[in-house]
């Protein structure tokens, strides 16, 4: 199984197995990641907010509006800031590494 | 005053809206509260133009459309609403429970309902170190009283429809400074175009960042450390106005002494009660062996509330089982 590279808030570096067919923010939420994700998913809040790491920004789809308005709601936000409920994970993500962003 | 009614139910969502209609339906009269200004819960406020898919019998639905079709659908067992409010305290009483909310509204019923899903919908307050010694000083995260502002130095925060209101609103009678990560904004067009013209004219003023810091306050001034592009800058106002959103919080439910697992509340899968009697958990915010945060689970557990919340209502009646098809009272109820 393709695999993700996690630093939790702590800062703490682990790597989970994940499924193709899930989103990042459910694979993190499955792993027992403290991630709220209150609005479960559908793009209408800023809780499940996550720092890409560089190298793979090009391989993610490009954010869109929705998701890039949503930011307006988080805290420190970066150029590699994402919901992560809006990425969707494939073979291709195999290695990614992501930060989960400060409450 | 004390107003009386036989049930209070907490949380003006999908579930607490439909046990109206379950509780109606067994002459059980309601009140509802709700710390928002609009009822729907988290489908009004977080996704009113999302899609729901997982409704029966409604391929697709928008929050905002099932919570104008169960107001409808509940209409006929007229609830009374508490808006723009949260309950702090609960008592108990001989009669049942005053519940008490923050700006001093009490009723007295025989059973409380929680079906507050996630919880209250708070300010979202940005995490600066230390920001709440400043609060409702120089700090403030919603305007109650526009008037202290009058003449004053203001920094406003956010890119959503608060912010940008708020700046064109308060820009009459205030120096504003609008900052906010990016030149796009969220908020209604119109109020974007507005701001924008108000600082074409010199009128407002626009800075593009996020607040790091409050460095200091000095004769009664606040002094703020923003970053904007990799460069910390500060500036210093009378008043410090983050708009950043709500989020959600158990807030004093967790304080009346229900059993809770890891911050919802525990119920029994056949009345749904809590652990103190007359007290009952519906939709999101309950737990039991086996709960999916549906919302169909939470009609399901309100028609089942609702039978054991007869008993205490009418103690000496018999609840006779009926369906809306076929029973004659219960459509005259319904006023079909």
């Amino acid at each position: 199984m393709p695999k993700l590279i996690i630093t939790d808030r702590s800062g703490k570096k682990s790597e989970i197995e994940y499924d193709c067919n899930l989103t990042l923010m459910e694979t993190l939420r499955d792993n027992g990641y403290d991630i709220e994700a209150s609005c479960g998913g559908c793009c209408a809040c800023a809780t499940c907010h996550v720092y890409i790491d560089e190298k793979w920004t090009d391989k993610l789809k490009n954010m869109d509006d929705d998701e890039e308005s949503m930011l307006d709601q988080a805290f420190d936000v970066k150029t590699s800031s994402r919901l992560s409920c809006q990425i969707n994970l494939s073979e291709e993500l195999d290695g990614l590494e992501i930060e989960i962003a400060p409450e | 005053m004390i107003e009386k009614t036989d049930v209070v139910i907490i949380g003006a969502g999908p579930v607490g809206l439909f046990a109206v209609f379950e509780l109606g339906l067994l002459n059980i009269e309601c009140h509802l509260v709700d710390n928002l200004d609009k009822v729907g819960g988290q489908c009004a406020e977080l996704y009113p133009e999302k899609p729901i898919y997982d409704i029966p019998s409604r391929p697709v639905v928008t929050g905002q459309e099932l919570t104008d079709e169960l107001i409808k659908q509940i209409n006929p067992f007229k609830p009374k609403f508490h808006l723009n409010q949260q309950v702090e305290k609960i008592a108990k009483t001989e009669y049942g429970w005053i519940v008490e909310t923050n700006i001093g509204t009490k009723v007295e019923a025989k059973c409380i309902v929680i079906a507050a899903g996630a919880g209250s919908f708070v300010p979202r307050k940005p995490p600066i170190e230390n920001i709440e010694n400043f609060e409702n000083k120089n700090v403030f995260y919603a305007i109650r009283d526009k008037s202290i502002f009058k003449n004053k130095k203001l920094l406003i925060a956010g890119g959503g429809d608060s912010a940008l209101d708020w700046t064109n609103e308060l820009s009459k009678d205030s120096n504003v400074t609008l900052i906010h990560r990016r030149k796009e904004f969220r908020a209604a067009p119109d109020s974007v175009s507005k701001m924008q013209e108000l600082e074409t004219k010199g009128k407002i003023k626009f800075l593009k960042g996020q607040i790091k810091k409050i460095l200091k306050i000095q004769d009664s001034k606040i002094m703020l450390e923003y970053e904007n592009d990799d460069k910390r800058l500060n500036i210093e106002v009378d008043y410090f106005l983050p708009f950043f959103g709500l989020k959600m919080e158990l807030g004093p439910i967790a304080e009346w002494g229900l059993n809770l697992h890891e911050n919802l509340i525990k119920v029994d899968t056949e009345k749904f009660e809590t652990s103190t009697p007359s007290i009952f958990a519906i939709g999101d915010i309950n737990w039991y062996p086996g709960k999916l945060k549906l919302i169909l689970s939470g009609f399901h557990e309100s028609a089942l509330m609702a039978q054991e919340v007869f008993k205490y209502c009418f103690p000496d009646k018999k609840n006779i089982f009926r369906y809306t098809t076929s029973s004659k009272e219960l459509q005259k109820k319904l006023g079909v």
